[in-house]
């Protein structure tokens, strides 16, 4: 248990482990564990952001959803009215063109009507003409009196 | 004990003499007793102080360098979990009581806590496994723990206390430095008073860091020798609490001398008014 030159040895010996600690050891360490610190930091703010974006598209999703819905009621409302637009015109065109047929069956029922009044004028005028004929027999010339026939037959 | 023949007396002191080792006549001599180590003087060497401790602080060194080297900054696993807890926790402490900056407190702080925690620890080896090795390798006497040889802790100690005055005089200049010393806490007109006062507040840092550690494991050291002289069969009963007890020592005084190294090193950072 003598004082000796021991102790100046350790003192040497002290300094050199404190140096290269200093040198060799502290520095590299500490750089990673900051390096891991702010790894770890950035990572979070990613997921951080990460979760906001994701939130940012799930509203922007159900913003899209609601607006193609609206979209669809909208064309939907819009191919009903059409429809029954469509049903109207139909039914007006229908109904036009019932009366448009109704209307020349009438007007052919008239000319058929007229025509076969007209021939029955000619021939009530044959008959009368051939009764009047027979009743005059010769006296009446056909073609001396066709003039008065025919105004006779316009009357009638 | 080692050998029947010896007496208490004897086995103690043969457990608590250093190899020392040094110069005479032109060859190198290993003492064999107290009084012939006494009569090399100053200008001898505790072998067995300097070889463990040297061992001890290159495993340190080595294990951090190891992990030092490829520090990478992905999941930390095995060896790098518990250098970076260390670095933390030394971190922690630094930045607990230091409250300037300077590069150099950390690491010292770090070499000094595992540095003197090893040294400490090699209490905890049974009194006798490493005399005995030495003895069947011829060397007569071998202090296993090098914190139980005051020139160990002196050594550091004065490392500490070159770094105080280092650091005072760099960070208030000389002047500042001697009036520390001079002027205060009395004023311009008691300065014998307050020379005294403040050399001996600057001396008692380093004697009270080497003492306390050296005290503490020289004592431990001592018990545990003492409780070698039982018989084997009973041993036991005391030496396992006493090692288990000795397990905080060993941890606490590493720490309290970090602790006030760092504490002194504040000191010599702060002005004083």
């Amino acid at each position: 248990m003598n004082i000796n030159a021991t102790l100046l040895g350790q003192t040497i010996m002290f300094a050199m482990f404190v140096w290269f600690c200093m040198k060799f050891v502290w520095p590299p360490i500490m750089a990673a564990l900051e390096a891991r610190k702010k790894q770890i930091a950035d990572g979070l703010a990613a997921a951080e952001r990460g979760k906001l974006d994701m939130e940012l598209a799930a509203k922007r999703a159900a913003d899209i959803l609601r607006e193609a819905k609206d979209k669809a009621a909208e064309i939907i409302s819009h191919g009903d009215k059409r429809a029954s637009e469509i049903i109207e015109e139909a039914k007006a065109k229908a109904e036009v063109e019932a009366s448009n047929i109704l209307e020349r069956a009438n007007s052919e029922i008239e000319q058929e009507v007229f025509r076969a009044k007209e021939q029955l004028r000619t021939q009530v005028s044959a008959i009368a003409l051939a009764g009047a004929g027979k009743i005059l027999s010769r006296e009446i010339d056909a073609k001396a009196h066709n003039d008065l026939l025919e105004k006779l037959v316009a009357e009638i | 004990m080692t050998s029947e023949a010896l007496t208490s007396t004897e086995y103690i002191r043969h457990h608590l003499q250093n190899l020392t080792c040094g110069m005479q006549e032109g060859h190198i001599h290993c003492a064999h007793d107290a009084a012939e180590a006494k009569a090399m003087g100053f200008w001898a060497i505790n072998v067995d102080t300097l070889g463990m401790s040297l061992l001890l602080g290159l495993c340190f060194l080595f294990l951090f360098r190891s992990v030092a080297k490829k520090a990478a900054t992905g999941v930390p696993a095995g060896a790098q979990n518990f250098v970076e807890w260390a670095i933390e926790f030394i971190d922690n402490s630094v930045r607990g009581s230091f409250t300037g900056r300077s590069a150099l407190v950390a690491p010292l702080a770090l070499t000094i806590f595992f540095w003197i925690f090893l040294m400490n620890l090699m209490d905890l080896i049974p009194v006798d496994y490493v005399p005995q090795l030495a003895g069947a390798m011829g060397l007569g006497h071998f202090k296993v723990v090098p914190s139980t040889d005051p020139n160990a802790t002196i050594g550091m100690a004065i490392g500490v206390f070159f770094l105080v005055i280092f650091y005072s005089i760099k960070i208030k200049g000389l002047g500042g430095f001697i009036g520390e010393l001079t002027l205060q806490p009395f004023g311009k007109f008691g300065l014998p008073a307050n020379i005294f006062l403040e050399v001996v507040n600057l001396i008692a840092k380093p004697v009270s860091l080497a003492l306390r550690l050296f005290g503490n494991m020289y004592a431990g050291e001592m018990i545990f020798i003492l409780i070698a002289l039982l018989p084997f069969y009973l041993q036991w009963t005391l030496s396992l609490p006493w090692a288990i007890f000795h397990i905080l020592i060993v941890t606490l005084q590493a720490f309290i001398f970090m602790t006030l190294t760092i504490v002194y090193l504040d000191m010599a950072h702060q002005e004083h008014h």
